[in-house]
């Protein structure tokens, strides 16, 4: 791919922390726009490092990111809504904070609610909603600033089997009628396979890219294709790659 | 969650259960009371606690002593007000500096500690001294005395922020103006209720102890005549002083809690409401 379509680009990219940790070692890969990027790895590894420094919540101590920060999208582990707020004021949040009109801000968010299936709940306060309801309102508030690049540290660890493959696939449907750059974080290599153009397998501490895997499935992709053998081929030779990279590398 | 609550199906039988059981407290008390007064007092020592409905009679059916407890009240009633708006503007303002800057936390807050670890008698007299025995002496001794747990519960609440709702903001560079308006505060308001009821009821304290040492001036409050029955040794109008004193300081604890339940009922989980 050349360097000119990529969205967010890492580029030899390290973290030592101040406590002398290395976290990333020598990172380097891009993600363009309509690609979905999944990273696993061993927990510890770095990978939610990897999307703090995208999102320059955190600075590399060496290396270049280059990424369009006006219009990113990110979702944390948790839904990270405020409480105080209706789900409506929750989607409209991060337009307010990019002095976004009252007008638009009421037509966006409610175009968002309805794309990921809120409608009606728009003046419910979160502590109303289930788990998997407030990652939805997660979702449509980062959608509501139409990122270019979104990211997703984790999102659906937190919830049960069945709520998470409908988020994936939701997340899919609107992946592909978005075509934003997506960066997933993920421990679940089911996950990873499912949802993803490309699958990066991370080291143990210090975090390096240590193999790549192209999926070849089309979009829309189905439940079933979690059950397919290409599926569970693909799953198992990053399963395998994974596990010969967990221990941790003596410093 | 008690039992007893659980099994209350409707509203009407949960509010009984609730009352219920102080009732029955409220009623062994006044029995007390009354075999105390009635059977271990002799005729002469009735002085030293007359039965539960001479005091009523004498404090609140009596139109002269009324009037005069009616006046303390609605005068330390004042005092308590204004005094405590004065030390809730003062408390979250300072407590907002401390959660935005370091060095005024650690500037200020040894000196917060100290005031809150000094009697407020001790310094009582000093504040006489220096400002004589007028209002905003006593608004002061209120001020004093219900600072503290204004800014600790205030700077609590600040800080109580979620390290991911931080980042959100930070992620969309949000100003500090912004995120202390559309996060802090807001994420603040349940722990500043909370220290706004502490503080209404040593309100009331300082208010009290405000007037009982300055009754040089003008003042009627109820410390005032807290004292001056004290020295009278009117005994029935003593207690009927006490009730009134206590009832203030239970309305405006209530009243302050029904006051934060409205900003943050909707959205705050049952189970972590104080």
């Amino acid at each position: 791919m050349s360097p000119g379509t990529a969205a967010l680009s890492f580029n030899d990219v390290g973290m030592i922390f101040p406590d002398g940790t290395e976290a990333l070692r020598g990172v380097t890969f891009d993600v363009a726009r309509g690609e979905f990027v999944t990273v696993v790895g061993p927990s510890g590894c770095g990978k939610s490092t990897l999307l703090k420094i995208a999102s320059n919540l955190i600075a590399n101590t060496s290396g270049d990111v280059e990424v369009d920060r006006d219009s990113l999208g990110y979702t944390f582990q948790d839904a990270t809504l405020l409480p105080w707020r209706t789900v409506k004021k929750n989607v409209e949040l991060l337009l307010e904070l990019h002095g976004v009109s009252k007008a638009e801000r009421t037509t966006r968010a409610q175009e968002e609610i309805d794309l990921v299936g809120l409608a009606g709940f728009e003046n419910h306060y979160p502590k109303r909603l289930s788990g998997g309801m407030k990652m939805r309102v997660s979702l449509a508030r980062s959608l509501a600033l139409k990122p270019k690049v979104f990211m997703f540290d984790e999102p659906f660890g937190a919830l049960d089997e069945i709520t998470r493959e409908r988020l994936n696939t939701e997340l899919l449907d609107l992946f592909t009628a978005e075509g934003f750059a997506g960066l997933f974080i993920t421990h679940s290599i089911q996950e990873a396979v499912f949802m993803s153009t490309r699958v990066l397998v991370m080291s143990a501490r210090p975090g390096r890219i240590v193999s790549e895997f192209d999926i070849p499935f089309e979009y829309p992709r189905k439940d079933e294709l979690r059950y397919t053998a290409e599926f569970a081929e693909l799953a198992g030779q990053i399963s395998e790659e994974l596990r010969a990279h967990s221990e941790s590398v003596p410093l | 969650m008690s039992t007893v609550v659980s099994t209350g199906s409707s509203p009407w039988r949960r509010a009984l259960y609730a009352t219920y059981p102080p009732l029955l407290v409220a009623v062994g008390v006044v029995g007390l009371w009354y075999a105390i007064s009635e059977f271990a007092l002799t005729e002469g020592q009735s002085f030293l606690l007359p039965p539960p409905h001479e005091v009523i009679a004498s404090g609140f059916f009596d139109s002269g002593h009324l009037a005069e407890l009616m006046e303390g009240l609605l005068a330390t009633t004042i005092v308590t007000v204004i005094g405590l708006a004065i030390s809730a503007t003062i408390g979250m303002t300072v407590a907002i500096l401390m959660a935005q800057f370091r060095w005024v936390e650690s500037t200020v807050f040894p000196y917060a500690i100290i005031v809150q670890a000094t009697p407020i008698i001790a310094i009582v007299p000093l504040i006489g001294v220096w400002m004589g025995f007028s209002f905003s002496a006593r608004v002061l001794v209120v001020v004093i005395i219900s600072i503290f747990p204004i800014i600790t519960n205030t700077l609590f609440g600040l800080k109580s922020v979620e390290q991911n709702q931080s980042n959100l903001f930070d992620l969309h560079n949000a100003g500090g103006l912004t995120k202390l308006r559309k996060l802090t505060l807001p994420a603040a308001t349940p722990a500043i209720f909370t220290g706004f009821r502490i503080a209404a009821g040593l309100g009331v304290v300082g208010a009290i102890v405000g007037e009982f040492f300055f009754k040089g001036g003008e003042e009627k409050g109820i410390g005032r005549l807290i004292s001056r029955y004290q020295n009278l040794l009117q005994t029935k109008l003593l207690i009927a002083a006490i009730i009134i004193s206590s009832i203030l300081g239970v309305v405006l604890f209530l009243g302050v809690g029904a006051l934060g339940n409205r900003f943050t009922a909707a959205w705050q989980d049952e189970d972590r409401r104080t």
